[in-house]
């Protein structure tokens, strides 16, 4: 196998690209940023089960297809359980499918969502990001989504409404490419992204048809005319093959995901570059590391800083699964000190570090210089993480830079009550 | 410095009781002499289902090394004694993989002995049995495939008296006395001793026995299997050589066959109404059509499940018959149109002659009726 090669942003000339296009914008919260997505897509069967802060999403979707603008099978299942179920199948049988949901109500699909993955089905689905009860809690926290970070599901978080919207497209062409054949959640952080509302541009469906092509199942369709059996039964003399598919997919989905990139950025003039945003990052000497939302008090601490003259920089994570191991250790080699900030949590991990901490550790465990890495968790429940606790976290890691009294092999809590 | 093993092959669901209680008593007879083992079943071939063959294994060491030593592999196989526990077994095993056909001794050491429970002779037995490239000996325990199972316990005594016919042929394994202190019941006991004095093993040799090659295929790769865990169904095909006007549905290879069967549908092809009852219900779609709109119920594919017969409008048209009364899986259609009066014949010797045959399932009151039976 070839090794995977590093994910650049293609330079695009964004006149050209801007130009001729039928493009709106919009004043829209993130959960109709995606329900525009499912429309452009042109999705065909969607399943719903109301849980917040997903359920603003599958009400966007609902009353597109009561104005009469979008038509697609729309079922209300009884339970998350049957809502992945029914998408399941009806991605199996070639229909395009669009699922979502949040919280325990994710968790409460988890058998449809590791068969799912286990059978190469794609779906895209979107998790309004919740804390899992208990304690009973809307805000967010990304436990939900990452429940499944094991299974074969490809996880992207995303910041803003315009990069759920884009992302949405794009996770679609990479979900159903058969070189891959996997689903796809995008992570949106409830209330903060799915809740609020800001100016989108809403592509055209001449747009959209040009960058994904219809989802074909090809030979392994589950149709009358071409008879085939799925989910067998299977003993050890097959598992350990069938597990080994799925890696190789999970592994090609890299190269899928960086085509996808190339040509958004190409065809619709922004997309960004796959897996990783970078902030500020040249020449920085310290860079903090996160995923979804808290990018934006994360950016506004670091000019501050910047203007300080602090050499920090911001490193986001877009996609957990597959994990952007090549871009972080070309991105934080030089650097001298890392900080990983968690809205999520591991308990009894190493270090007591959150799943992003713990999974960016072990990406740079190989390199010969690696940077020292300091480990938070912040904002969980939808707590805020406000620009000065960013800043007390850039002076830890400042101070765990140049040797002072900060523990690298310990979690620190921020904004919690003691 | 020593390590035994006995492996059990079974009728699933049917037997499980009966397999672990003779692993178990290996193991305990073994630790009153100060010997350490461990009883165990092969997990994933025998997620136990009702007929399907099923293994379980007891080894038995000196020194807990030994024991590790040899227990660091999946399976047993050059075990000192195979005991089968139901002697249509001997035909082969199709375990729950899809291994192919596994001759009944194959994980048998050269020079160990088999033991099975049957009503037949040795020599029958031996016909069935495929030819193990090395000679081996074969005791017969002399009883029918006992009912022992999961749901129902019937307490025949086949535990004890192969425990006891093991001490016989593998002292080196266990010996009587520690057989017999691992059972509390003194008619059980003498059970176990009866079958110690009158099991009489005859060797094997290596020209003995079916010489056809059992069947086998290839495990695929993750390169080379079909992504995404589907499973082909077969081409359709419409012109079966030598078979005009008829219809033999194509059957994939790698599915499992016969083994399963303990019992075998015969047809009387004169009363039969052609009224494609039996072809349409049969879970297997083991019915051939013939040129003439016969149904001819394929030997390679029928697992025995005794639907057809239910099913079957016609007062004994279609008859299930004990599987030890069959050599070979030869269509009877044809044996019927080559000699209809040899054929009738034929039917007729197979349905008077063979012992009834079943897992107490066939009709309500039947495990009463057999027990009632057995002890007048
Ligand atoms: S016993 Fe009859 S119904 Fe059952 S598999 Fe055999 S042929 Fe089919
Ligand atoms: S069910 Fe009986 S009568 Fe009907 S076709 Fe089959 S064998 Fe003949």
């Amino acid at each position: 196998m070839n090794p995977p090669r590093t994910a650049t942003a293609k330079k695009v000339d964004i006149q050209a690209a801007r130009a001729p296009r039928g493009e709106s914008e919009e004043l829209i919260s993130g959960s109709e940023a995606v329900s525009h997505a499912v429309k452009l897509a042109d999705v065909d069967v969607i399943t719903a089960y109301p849980i917040r802060p997903y359920d603003t999403v599958m009400q966007y979707v609902s009353q597109m297809i009561a104005d009469g603008e979008f038509d697609c099978e729309y079922i209300v299942a009884e339970s998350e359980h049957s809502q992945f179920e029914i998408v399941k199948h009806a991605s199996a049988v070639g229909a395009r499918v669009f699922c979502g949901s949040s919280g325990v109500g994710w968790l409460y699909a988890f058998e449809a969502l590791a068969v799912t993955a286990g059978l190469r089905l794609p779906m895209v689905a979107m998790v309004g990001n919740r804390a899992l009860d208990d304690p009973g809690a809307f805000g967010v926290e990304h436990n939900d989504a990452l429940s499944v970070r094991d299974l074969g599901w490809m996880l992207a978080w995303v910041a803003t409404a315009q990069e759920a919207l884009d992302t949405a497209l794009i996770a679609y062409r990479v979900a159903e490419d058969s070189r891959v054949f996997l689903p796809c959640a995008i992570s949106c952080d409830g209330a903060f992204l799915t809740h609020s509302q800001s100016i989108v541009k809403v592509p055209s469906q001449e747009m959209v048809d040009n960058f994904l092509p219809p989802y074909d199942r090809g030979d392994k369709q589950l149709h009358p005319d071409n008879p085939v059996t799925i989910a067998p039964q299977a003993n050890e003399d097959w598992v350990m093959e069938i597990r080994r598919q799925s890696d190789m997919a999970a592994r090609r989905a890299r190269e899928v995901i960086i085509e996808a990139y190339d040509d958004f950025n190409d065809k619709f003039g922004r997309g960004g570059e796959p897996f990783i945003e970078r902030y500020m990052m040249e020449d920085a000497e310290v860079v903090l590391v996160g995923m979804g939302t808290l990018a934006m008090p994360v950016k506004v601490a670091v000019r501050k800083m910047r203007a300080e003259g602090k050499k920090v920089g911001f490193l986001r994570v877009r996609w957990f699964r597959p994990f952007p191991t090549l871009e972080l250790q070309e991105a934080l080699s030089g650097v001298h000190a890392v900080g990983v900030i968690d809205r999520d949590y591991s308990f009894g991990s190493s270090f007591h570090s959150g799943a992003l901490a713990n999974d960016l550790r072990s990406a740079l465990y190989p390199l010969a210089t690696r940077p020292k890495v300091v480990s938070f968790i912040a904002g969980l429940g939808g707590r805020e993480v406000s620009t000065d606790n960013v800043i007390d976290i850039t002076n830890s890691v400042f101070a765990a830079a140049n040797g002072g009294d900060i523990d690298d092999q310990d979690t620190y809590w921020i904004g919690v009550r003691e | 410095m020593s390590t035994g093993s006995v492996e059990v092959v079974y009728r699933g669901i049917f037997q499980k009781t009966l397999a672990k209680n003779i692993c178990r008593g290996i193991v305990f007879a073994a630790k009153t002499q100060g010997r350490i083992g461990l009883a165990f079943g092969r997990y994933s071939d025998s997620p136990e289902r009702n007929g399907i063959p099923a293994k379980q294994f007891a080894v038995v060491s000196d020194t807990e090394e030994e024991l590790e030593e040899y227990l660091s592999r999946y399976e047993p196989d050059n075990n000192d004694v195979t005991i089968c526990a139901d002697d249509t077994l001997c035909k082969g095993v199709e375990s729950w993989a899809w291994y192919g056909l596994q001759p009944i001794n194959k994980l048998l050491k050269p020079n160990g002995t088999l033991l099975v429970t049957s009503m037949r002779l040795a020599d029958g037995l031996i016909r069935d049995i495929h030819r193990k490239g090395a000679p081996y000996e074969l005791g017969v325990v002399k009883g029918t495939a006992s009912f022992s199972g999961l749901w129902v316990y019937k307490d025949d005594h086949t535990d004890v008296r192969l425990l006891g016919a093991l001490a016989k042929v593998a002292p080196e394994v266990v010996s009587l006395d520690a057989v017999l202190e691992g059972i509390d019941d003194s008619v059980k006991q003498a059970s176990a001793r009866k079958a110690y004095d009158m099991v009489e093993p005859v060797p094997v040799a290596v020209d003995q026995g079916n010489d056809e090659v059992p069947y086998e295929f290839d495990l695929p790769g993750y390169t080379t299997m079909e992504e995404c865990l589907v499973i082909r169904g077969m081409e359709k095909q419409h012109d079966v050589p030598g078979w005009d006007g008829g219809y033999v549905p194509v059957r994939n290879p790698t599915f499992k066959k016969y083994t399963t069967r303990t019992m075998r549908p015969v047809i009387n092809f004169e009363t039969c109404t052609k009224c494609t009852i039996c072809w349409l219900q049969c879970p297997d779609t083991c019915f051939d059509v013939t040129p003439d709109g016969h149904y001819d119920a394929n030997m390679e594919a029928c697992c025995g499940c005794g639907v057809c017969e239910a099913v079957c409008p016609v007062d004994q048209c279609i008859t299930m018959v004990n599987e030890e009364a069959f050599t070979d899986n030869a269509s009877q259609w044809e044996m019927w149109t080559n000699d209809k009066e040899n054929y009738s014949e034929w039917l007729a010797a197979k349905i008077s002659a063979q012992p009834a045959r079943s897992h107490g399932f066939h009709h309500i009151g039947q495990y009463a009726e057999e027990i009632a039976h057995e002890s007048s």
